[in-house]
């Protein structure tokens, strides 16, 4: 009787020994952007901890590399990236100063989520600067095609198991859970598009086209002249007649870019501006991998059926 | 029991598997064919420029007439490997036939490992009247130049082995080359211990460590030239370890440099050494905090010592000379909202510093500030202002001080014009009425600095 007691009065500190123990088996991991956090948790679930630099709402190629990222990346074992140069202009100090060899480029625990994805708009020809701030590596909003969120979730889990192998059958459970719901959703996604194949939009910026092949968009023009470069009258004026030209109805907008050109466009053109995250965390509502697809087919359905833009 | 769960558990995650398993592959292979398509399309157009370029050779040869349109290669298409045959007697048998690649001939690879490589180019130009300080953008220059191509810097940037980093920034000017920084970096030591070993700016305040291209200024401030060494600042060759400093409230991070002891613009040296032993120290404790998500706080404290150059006797220099020191504290403020980042930004900055320099005629206690406000109110568009105030070094009863009004405008990340009304009042001398003008322009890859 005594030693039941003993030990019932000793539960609560092995419990809390067994739990602090199994938190400092959890992975430490960093994502550049809440879209590689959010498919890294899919796969990691509660193994590991993960958290993001970027914010959805965020201009993910403009990040300033504040010291408080620091100290994230200074304790992490494992670093995801975008890479395809999306976070050339923060990234690399950042890495430098964390003072953490497992994350440096090349190192184990440095992971570039874009090796195994679909890569397109890779250029060909001659690349200069006065195509803007073109991407030499191909576009780097992969992560908007949900066959590339499995790869990168492939990618994840292998990783993550590299690290932690005793956990590998636990993140390939995990992995296979992801893929089969988002094959489910994207399943979902495709009949919900599907009617409005080769509906025609304008973008601002070139944060689509993996979105755009998947789901069957017509992507006729750019809101900037060029990527990274703002609109000019000049532009602005030429793509108004191009929409006017092709009845284009649509204009989608990253959070981050200013509205007011493309609310002249939309005002002149009868098209709807829609505000369209291209990442997780982008508005309120899309709080991982699957709402942010949710959202985004929701929000084109809605004004396709409005505008007519489909037919 | 638990076996029974282990079994049903696998025989669930295997049809979870299976599943996915076949679309992958169906996937798979939907990619490797759009890959070979690619393949073939490449190859497709490589064979026919080559097509092209052996008619051009054969009407060359045969005097005839050039085909008419001839394209130029496109870059991206990779080149075919070199080539060479097989010398005669040396094909069959199992041996190689027909043409050998060529190891070590293709010019693209040997880029691979070569660094990151930049160029920018710092144009300035003035305007009005300054009888005190005639070159308007280094004091003590006494070249009246009102246009000048005042630095092209070069910078080289690349990971040297896994432990380590380089960086070298070349500085052409007006009036030759030196090298700005050249470090290499060592990512990787035990005990959170980032250290540099190389020829660097020194972790003196803010402004000191900037380079100038970085600068929201045309000019530096005052206090920068009066105190700490003009333009060049404290930057020499030496060692710098910091290391940051654990605790659960805010970035901590103390730095110490040390140097051999030449820093400052040439003919008013702020370190300068007369023997080997005369080293010069700096120290730097940087404090950062964000307030919120869209601001942040970054304060600083920094002291730096060297010797002055200016003997003890002259009559015997063995005694070795004079000592400078150096005391810094700067706040800088920042406010950039998250969600409009590229449109709306605020820097706030402030940096006071005190120079006790030991002198012939006794220790010159020379004190120097700036306060400055930079607004970013469009994606292409900045207005700042800058308040200055400063002693002299060699003697504090002289104090010097200005203000400037700046506009700047980015035609693009990679360019910038900026023009800034400056007005210096100088303890000798007239007041100076200045028009500053600055086109900056960047070509390749520079790597991005630190925060």
């Amino acid at each position: 009787m005594k030693i039941a007691i003993r030990l019932a009065a000793l539960a609560p500190a092995i419990v809390f020994a067994a739990t602090a123990a199994f938190a400092q088996g959890k992975l430490n991991v960093v994502a550049t952007t809440e879209d590689l956090a959010s498919i890294g948790r899919e796969v990691g679930g509660d193994r590991i901890s993960i958290e993001a630099i970027a914010r959805g709402y965020q201009d993910p190629h403009f990040v300033e590399a504040k010291p408080s990222f620091i100290l994230k990346l200074m304790k992490a074992e494992v670093l995801i990236v975008v890479g395809k140069e999306l976070e050339i202009g923060w990234l690399p100090p950042l890495i430098q100063q964390s003072r953490n060899s497992k994350i440096q480029v090349g190192a184990d625990g440095y992971l570039d989520a874009s090796l195994s994805a679909r890569i397109l708009e890779i250029p060909t020809g001659q690349i200069t600067r006065a195509m803007g701030d073109v991407h030499p590596l191909g576009n780097p909003h992969y992560w908007l095609d949900p066959e590339n969120g499995k790869r990168i979730a492939k990618d994840i889990a292998d990783k993550f198991s590299q690290f932690r192998p005793n956990d590998r059958a636990y993140f390939e459970q995990r992995l296979a859970d992801f893929t089969t719901r988002l094959d489910a959703a994207e399943k979902g996604w495709l009949a919900k598009m599907a009617p409005y194949k080769g509906t025609k939009v304008a973008t601002y910026h070139r944060s689509f086209p993996n979105f755009a092949e998947r789901f069957g968009l017509d992507i006729m023009g750019y809101v900037e002249p060029r990527p990274g470069i703002p609109p000019s009258p000049q532009h602005t004026l030429d793509l108004i007649n191009e929409m006017k030209r092709q009845n284009v109805k649509i204009v989608l907008v990253e959070p981050y870019f200013d509205l007011k050109t493309p609310n002249a466009i939309g005002r002149d053109t009868g098209a709807i501006v829609l505000v369209m995250p291209p990442s997780v965390g982008g508005v309120k509502e899309v709080i991982d991998y699957f709402k942010l697809f949710d959202y985004d087919i929701n929000l084109l359905v809605d004004a396709i059926r409005k505008t007519g833009a489909g037919k | 029991m638990r076996p029974m769960r282990l079994v049903c558990a696998s025989v669930v995650a295997g049809g979870l598997v299976l599943e996915p398993s076949a679309a992958h592959a169906q996937d798979n292979a939907q990619s490797i064919q759009q890959q070979i398509d690619q393949l073939r399309r490449e190859f497709d157009a490589l064979k026919q420029q080559y097509d092209q370029r052996l008619t051009a050779l054969e009407a060359k040869l045969g005097g005839g007439p050039p085909p008419a349109a001839e394209t130029p290669p496109p870059v991206a298409a990779a080149p075919a490997q070199p080539t060479a045959q097989v010398p005669p007697g040396a094909e069959g048998a199992g041996g190689p036939a027909g043409a050998l690649p060529v190891y070590g001939g293709a010019a693209a690879a040997s880029k691979i490992f070569n660094p990151d490589m930049a160029v920018i180019g710092d144009f300035l130009g003035a305007a009005g009247t300054n009888s005190v300080q005639p070159d308007p953008f280094a004091l003590g220059s006494n070249h009246p130049f009102p246009l000048q191509m005042h630095e092209s810097e070069a910078s080289f940037q690349a990971v040297v082995d896994p432990y380590a980093r380089a960086d070298f920034f070349l500085s052409f000017g007006e009036e030759g080359v030196s090298v700005e920084e050249g470090y290499v970096t060592f990512t990787s030591l035990p005990g959170g211990l980032l250290t540099r070993v190389g020829r660097m700016r020194a972790a003196f305040g803010k402004v000191n460590s900037l380079h100038n291209h970085v600068l929201p200024w045309t000019d530096r401030p005052i206090v920068n030239y009066n105190l700490v060494g003009g333009e060049d600042g404290i930057s020499d060759a030496g060692f710098s370890v910091a290391r940051l400093i654990p605790n659960p409230w805010l970035f901590l991070e103390a730095t110490g440099q040390v140097f051999r002891g030449d820093s400052g613009a040439e003919g008013s040296p702020l370190f300068q050494t007369t023997r080997r032993s005369e080293l010069s120290y700096v120290g730097h404790l940087r404090a950062y905090q964000d307030i919120t998500e869209n601001s942040n706080i970054d304060l600083g404290a920094s002291y730096s010592r060297g010797h002055n150059g200016l003997l003890f006797d002259s009559a015997s220099p063995d005694l070795g000379s004079r000592v400078t020191q150096l005391y810094g504290v700067d706040a800088t403020f920042r406010w950039r909202p998250l969600q409009r980042s590229i449109y709306h930004s605020f820097v706030g900055r402030t940096e006071w510093i005190w120079s006790r320099r030991d002198q012939e005629d006794g220790l010159q206690s020379g004190v120097g500030m700036y306060i400055s406000g930079d607004y970013q109110f469009g994606r292409r568009w900045f207005v700042g202002a800058r308040y200055d105030r400063s002693d002299r070094a060699t003697d504090a009863s002289l104090l010097d001080t200005g203000g400037s009004l700046i506009l700047t405008y980015w035609p693009s990340e990679f360019s910038q014009i900026r023009g800034q009304y400056r007005r210096t009042n100088y303890a000798l001398g007239s007041a100076a009425d200045e028009f500053l003008f600055q086109f900056q322009f960047s070509i390749g890859a520079h790597g991005a600095h630190p925060f």
